[in-house]
């Protein structure tokens, strides 16, 4: 054995100059001087070693395995002409670029980084500016968008493009990016088995995180401030969405998370706070809500039909303007065990459940339904004496509706 | 008028109802925030009592103050004193003690309960206003009620009717009115008419620091435009003033005018 392994070592000694990866330096004063020549003169598994400058390139095209790792984030400047980096080979690994100036088309999606039918790619602290499209991966399974930024300054939905964007990709993971000035921070088509954590998705013209007909992905951690709507959930199957934050999405049709035709989801440990409705649910079915907190929105849950056996469970509803809205008189979800801040009753047995149900759908909200400009009656008396009359005797709402063991303190 | 106004004032502050206003507010107060530990759920409730409970206090204590003080009135005007400023001094005596118990008695627990380290300051110094304000406006309203009627009883029952349609009444007529008009663009209307009572005024500046995420969410540029930016906010500040200096403008003129 001993004699095998000094073997080993001089074999791989002798061999080593060719079999292990060079690196190859791209900076102005070096033999190589632009990044697509670096990619021509290198071989397989070699890497790239581009060294601080501006690199005024586009369309770069990677077509073997490599690494193009950025010394002190070089700066990329497409000029507005283009496509910037097309990668078409498996195992590729970009780290630390700076990439600005995007062409914008409306023919053809121009990105930042696209990455076509390939396989275990990396894509990390890359900073893009001034995109279209920011990181668009087609086609291309097992991979990992890590730790980037990308910064848009996107004003009309029509003429701007998501930042990150998978289409048909399946198992990639996107971790700990920050997406802000894009149309849609994160879009995900046709995109089974992804899971999106600990990213910032803020301030988008339309969705910080967008699914559409994509399955069994999971997304856990993420922040959504002040976009268009939160999250917009489409078409999906089997979504997890667990311990997100959705924060202050303001406007006419902002929501915080939107669902629309989902099936066996799973939602719990979200935060919605101040966003104009929380949750917008049509047509989603079997959906368990669990240990979310439902803090100052102006509705918490707007339920708009066609929804059927979810459960909502040990959430806490904090001083929304209305906490549940519905649209029909039939019902066919649970609500149990939610804590209610607007809950008067009392618990004598001293059980931690109150002892009378908490109705959550006032009257008021079924007439903001259908005259909007009522809400400027919002929290006036003579509204919460006909709320009041509702609760004792509903006639509107569906009286199967209610929360039958509503806490006393809310959970943790 | 200012010694009208000190002697006025002194006399209600040497009174058991403004200590036992003072002292309702003070008890309101502690028993809100040890109930609930929690200073932006005890606003929001606070909210309710004070658009509620400010009116009916200003309005009451206007026509009692008036009618009980009716011969003293009648001796000042027998002496060389102007009298608008008689009148005057007295309704702003009432007035400035309702004020100041209202902002004694709230604003001592909540200082209390760390009103400063937390971030409602601004929301409570609002309601704080409000409330003087709706103190101002009802008073002057029960002056003016007060002064036509020189039945008590007549006065008395004029003056809770003017509390009870502005609180309920008016929003009931105005929530029919949205609803049978509804296919009519209605945003300027609901507005306006959110204009023409004080009590929707002052509900409209609460909510636009309270519920401005449910506000939003209807569509129609008028709202946007007033619930969206600070014109709302100044808009409306405005109006109450307009509604302090309207009912106190016609107390004055009405007193100069009426036969003793």
């Amino acid at each position: 054995m001993k004699y095998l392994n000094g073997l080993l070592v001089i074999i791989f000694l002798f061999s080593g100059h060719c079999l292990s990866a060079k690196t190859i330096s791209v900076c102005s004063s070096c033999k190589i001087k632009s990044i697509k020549e670096g990619i021509k003169v290198a071989d397989e598994f070699d890497t790239l070693l581009i060294k601080k400058g501006t690199y005024k390139e586009f369309n770069i095209l990677i077509d073997k395995p490599l690494t193009l790792l950025g010394d002190k984030f070089p700066v990329i400047d497409g000029e507005d002409q283009g496509e910037i980096i097309r990668i078409t080979s498996d195992n590729v690994t970009i780290d630390g670029l700076f990439i600005i100036n995007v062409g914008t088309s409306y023919t053809s999606d121009y990105a930042a980084i696209r990455v076509v039918k390939s396989e275990n790619f990396l894509i990390q602290n890359v900073v893009l500016e001034k995109l279209f499209f920011g990181i668009y991966l087609e086609k291309s399974n097992n991979g990992k968008v890590y730790h980037n930024k990308i910064i848009g300054d996107a004003v009309d939905e029509y003429n701007s493009g998501n930042g990150i964007q998978l289409w048909y990709s399946k198992n990639v993971e996107v971790d700990r990016n920050i997406v802000q000035g894009v149309r849609d921070g994160i879009y995900l088509e046709f995109s089974d088995n992804i899971t999106i954590n600990n990213n910032i998705s803020t301030n988008n013209l339309r969705y910080g995180l967008h699914f559409m007909f994509s399955d069994d992905d999971t997304y856990t951690n993420n922040t959504f401030e002040n976009n268009g709507a939160g999250v917009a959930v489409m078409f999906s199957k089997r979504i997890k969405m667990i311990g997100n934050t959705f924060k202050k999405n303001w406007g006419t049709a902002a929501f915080g998370m939107l669902l629309k035709e989902i099936n066996d989801a799973e939602i719990s440990g979200n935060t919605f706070e101040e966003n104009t409705i929380g949750i917008n649910i049509e047509g989603s079915n079997r959906i368990n809500y669990k240990n979310n907190n439902f803090i100052k929105n102006g509705w918490a849950i707007k339920v708009l039909g066609a929804c059927y056996t979810n459960t909502f469970t040990k959430n806490n509803f904090l001083y929304n303007s209305f906490d549940i809205s519905y649209n029909s008189k039939l019902n066919d979800n649970v609500f149990d065990q939610n804590y209610w801040s607007n809950y008067t009753g009392y618990d004598l047995d001293k059980n931690g459940i109150g002892d009378v149900p908490y109705r959550p759908v006032k009257l008021f909200s079924y007439i903001v339904n259908r005259t909007p400009e009522t809400i400027v009656l919002l929290r006036s008396l003579f509204m919460d004496i006909i709320d009041f009359s509702e609760k004792v005797s509903p006639v509107f709402t569906p009286d199967n509706l209610l929360d039958a063991n509503p806490l006393m303190k809310r959970t943790k | 008028m200012l010694k009208i106004l000190k002697y006025s004032f002194y006399d209600l502050m040497r009174s058991r109802w403004s200590y036992v206003y003072f002292l309702f507010y003070l008890a309101l107060g502690f028993v809100l925030l040890f109930l609930n530990n929690d200073v932006s759920k005890a606003v929001i409730t606070l909210m309710n009592v004070i658009i509620v409970l400010v009116p009916l206090i200003g309005t009451i204590f206007g026509v009692m103050y008036y009618y009980d003080s009716k011969e003293f009135t009648e001796l000042l005007l027998a002496q060389p004193i102007k009298r608008s400023s008689i009148f005057l001094g007295q309704y702003l005596g009432v007035a400035c003690s309702l004020t100041l118990s209202l902002v004694l008695g709230l604003g001592i627990p909540f200082l209390l309960y760390g009103l400063f380290r937390s971030d409602v300051i601004f929301d409570f110094s609002l309601l704080l206003v409000t409330g003087a304000f709706l103190t101002l406006i009802f008073t002057a309203i029960a002056f003016n009620i007060a002064l036509s009627n020189e039945n008590k009883i007549k006065g008395f029952g004029y003056a809770v009717l003017a509390w009870l349609f502005l609180a309920v009444v008016y929003d009931g007529l105005f929530l029919m009115s949205l609803i049978i008009f509804e296919e009519y663009p209605l945003d300027s209307f609901s507005l306006a008419a959110t204009m023409l009572n004080p009590i929707d005024l002052s509900r409209t500046l609460i909510l636009l620091k309270l519920d401005i995420s449910a506000l939003l969410g209807y569509t129609g540029a008028v709202f946007k435009q007033f619930f969206g930016t600070n014109t709302g906010l100044i808009i409306s500040i405005l109006m109450l003033l307009l509604w302090t200096i309207l009912p106190i403008s016609r107390l004055a003129y009405k007193a100069k005018r009426k036969d003793f």
